[in-house]
C-alpha cells in the first residue's frame, strides 16, 4: 500500500492533512485493514477541544473496539457524517473516508509525526512481528 | 518479557500452515493459534465470511475441539452419570447436545455426545477445556467398566456449514447423505479416504457437517483443499472464528467462559431442555434440584441494542434507572441480522421481553431492550 505523501502519520495508525490552520484526521489503510469489517466510528461533536495524543473517539470492527487518538491539539469544526451511516467506508477507502476536521492549536505539535515514508517503514517493522 | 514460555505453549492445528498460507489473520485462542478470518482480498472477512454461511457454505477449522472416547460395557452407564442429558435416548448413529456438570450443578463444559456404536460413545468437547474435562471424565468413570481415551490429538476437525454443506460434502463422498437428519452420523469414503465419520451437527445455526479426518499435516492439508474448491461453485469460503463466533451468537448457541461457566447454573443458563431430571442419577442433579427449589435469581436474555451502540462482553447492563443488575457474556454486530444484539445475565424481574434496559459503553448509559432468542432460526429444510 502507497501511503499519500500530502500528510503525516502517527504511531497509533492515524493521519493528519494539513492545510494552513485547519487540518483534516482519519486513520491508515493499515489500521482499517488490521481492524478488519468496520462497523462504528464515534466521533466527538462539532466545537470538542482535542488534544494531541489523547483519545477523541473509537471505531469498532466487529471484533474489536479501539481509540482513535488525535495527531495535533485544536478545536473540531467538521464530522464526517456519512460514517455514521456506512462505517464501512473506512474499509475501502481509508485515506478518503476522512473522520473529523479541526482548526489547529499548535501547528509545530505536527513536526514530530512520521512522513509517509517514515510511517510505511514502521508498520513493516510492526507486521513483521 | 516472557515471549519463550507463551509461544512455545502454543499449539497448533495440522492446518496451520494451511491458514498462514491463505494469509488468514492469527490470534491466540485457548491457547491455540488460529485463523480468526481470511483476507478481503479473497472474498473474506468476518461480515462476508458469516454472510457465506447464512447463504451458501463455509469451511472451519475446528481441531482445536477435543475428543473423548468412552468404550465397553458401561459406557453408556459412565456417559449417564457424567452428563445431564438422557444419552439412552440415543440410537446408535445419533447425537445429543449435553454438558457435564460439577456436583453444584453448574458447569464444567458443555458437550456433543455422539453414540457410534452400542457400548461406544464419543463426546465432542472445547479447546480450552480439553485437559480439564479429560482429567474430570476419567476421574468420574472409574467405577464402571469402560475405558475413556483421549482421542483430540486423533483427528482434524472440519466443519462446513450452511445451506448448500451437504451439496459441497456429497460431491467428496460416497456416503449418501441425504438421509442423514440433523444430529445423526453416518460414515463413508470421504476424499479417497475410507471409513470417515461426518455428523450432521456444528455450531452456526445452519445446517452443516462436522467430518473427523486423519490428523497428520498432509492428508488434513489435501482435505482442505478438495472442499475448497468442490465448493467453488457453491460460493464457499474459509472462515475463522470469527464468523464462528458471529454466527454462534446470532444462533444463541452457549460458550464456555461466556454464557456457561463453573459459576453458572443450568437453569441460570436457560439450557432446561438438555437437563433430564427424570432420569437415573448424574452429577449435578442433587444440586439442580435444590436450586429448582429456591427459585431463579438471574438468567440469561437476549438484548437487542435500541440506540447507537454495540455491547461487548463484559460490558454492565443497568437498569434505566442506571443502577448494574447484571452483565454481558456475549456481545456483537449481528451480521446476517443486521442489528446489534447481545446476551446478558439479569435478574428474573428483569428479564421479560420488551423489558428496557442499558448497557454501559465507555461511561455512558446505551439503550437496550430484552428480546426473544434465538436472535436468528434458520429456514426450516435442507435437503440434498
Amino acid at each position: 500500500m502507497a501511503y499519500p505523501t500530502d500528510r503525516k502519520y502517527t504511531k497509533e495508525h492515524e493521519w493528519i492533512q494539513v492545510n494552513g490552520t485547519s487540518a483534516t484526521v482519519g486513520i491508515t489503510d493499515y489500521a482499517q485493514q488490521s481492524l478488519g469489517d468496520i462497523v462504528f466510528v464515534e466521533t466527538p461533536k462539532v466545537g470538542a477541544e482535542l488534544t494531541a495524543g489523547k483519545s477523541f473517539g473509537t471505531v469498532e470492527s466487529v471484533k474489536a473496539v479501539s481509540d482513535l487518538f488525535s495527531p495535533a491539539s485544536g478545536t473540531v469544526t467538521e464530522v464526517n457524517g456519512d460514517l455514521a451511516t456506512s462505517p464501512e467506508k473506512v474499509n475501502t477507502d481509508a485515506h478518503g473516508a476522512w473522520m473529523l476536521k479541526l482548526t489547529l492549536k499548535n501547528p509545530s505539535e505536527l513536526d514530530g509525526l512520521l512522513s509517509a515514508a517514515d510511517y510505511e517503514k514502521f508498520v513493516a517493522e510492526e507486521a513483521g512481528h | 518479557m516472557s515471549s519463550v514460555s507463551a509461544t512455545s505453549a502454543i499449539r497448533k492445528t495440522a492446518l496451520n500452515a494451511v491458514h498462514r498460507q491463505m494469509g488468514a489473520k492469527m490470534v491466540e485462542f485457548n491457547g491455540w493459534d488460529m485463523p480468526v478470518e481470511y483476507p478481503a482480498a479473497i472474498g473474506c472477512g468476518i461480515i462476508n465470511e458469516h454472510m457465506a454461511v447464512r447463504t451458501g457454505v463455509g469451511i472451519f477449522d475446528v481441531s482445536h475441539m477435543g475428543d473423548i472416547c468412552l468404550a465397553g460395557p458401561q459406557a453408556l452407564a459412565a456417559v449417564q452419570h457424567i452428563s445431564m442429558n438422557d444419552a439412552s435416548r440415543l440410537a446408535v448413529g445419533q447425537a445429543q447436545y449435553s454438558a457435564l456438570l460439577y456436583p453444584e450443578g453448574t458447569f464444567v463444559d458443555d458437550v456433543i455426545v455422539h453414540r457410534l456404536a452400542e457400548d461406544e460413545h464419543l463426546l465432542v468437547i472445547n479447546a480450552g477445556t480439553r485437559e480439564k474435562d479429560f482429567g474430570w471424565v476419567r476421574e468420574n468413570t472409574r467405577q464402571f467398566d469402560c475405558a475413556v481415551e483421549n482421542l483430540s490429538d486423533d483427528f482434524t476437525q472440519i466443519a462446513i456449514q450452511g445451506p448448500k454443506a451437504v451439496n459441497l460434502l456429497q460431491k467428496l463422498t460416497d456416503a449418501n447423505l441425504s438421509p442423514v437428519k440433523f444430529y445423526w452420523v453416518t460414515r463413508g469414503k470421504l476424499c479417497g479416504i475410507d471409513n470417515i465419520l461426518m455428523g450432521r451437527t456444528g455450531y452456526t445455526a445452519e445446517d452443516g457437517f462436522e467430518i473427523y479426518i486423519p490428523s497428520d499435516e498432509g492428508t488434513s492439508a489435501r482435505v482442505w483443499y478438495e472442499i475448497l474448491a468442490a465448493g467453488e461453485e457453491f460460493g464457499a469460503v474459509p472462515c475463522g472464528l470469527g464468523s464462528r463466533n458471529t454466527l454462534r451468537l446470532e444462533g444463541s448457541l452457549s460458550l464456555y467462559g461466556h454464557e456457561i461457566s463453573d459459576t453458572i447454573n443450568v437453569w441460570e443458563a436457560g439450557l432446561d431442555r438438555f437437563c433430564k431430571m427424570e432420569k437415573q442419577e448424574f452429577v449435578g442433579r442433587v444440586a439442580l434440584e435444590q436450586a429448582r427449589v429456591a427459585g431463579l435469581k438471574r438468567t440469561l436474555v437476549g438484548l437487542e441494542m435500541t440506540e447507537r451502540g454495540i455491547a461487548r462482553d463484559d460490558y454492565k447492563v443497568l437498569d434505566t434507572a442506571g443502577r448494574e443488575i447484571g452483565y454481558v457474556t456475549s456481545g456483537s454486530p449481528a451480521p446476517f441480522l443486521k442489528k446489534n444484539i447481545a446476551l446478558a445475565y439479569v435478574p428474573v424481574e428483569l428479564a421479560a421481553v420488551g423489558t428496557a434496559v442499558k448497557i454501559e459503553i465507555r461511561g455512558q448509559g446505551v439503550g437496550a431492550v430484552v428480546v426473544p432468542t434465538p436472535f436468528y432460526k434458520r429456514p426450516k429444510k435442507s435437503k440434498l
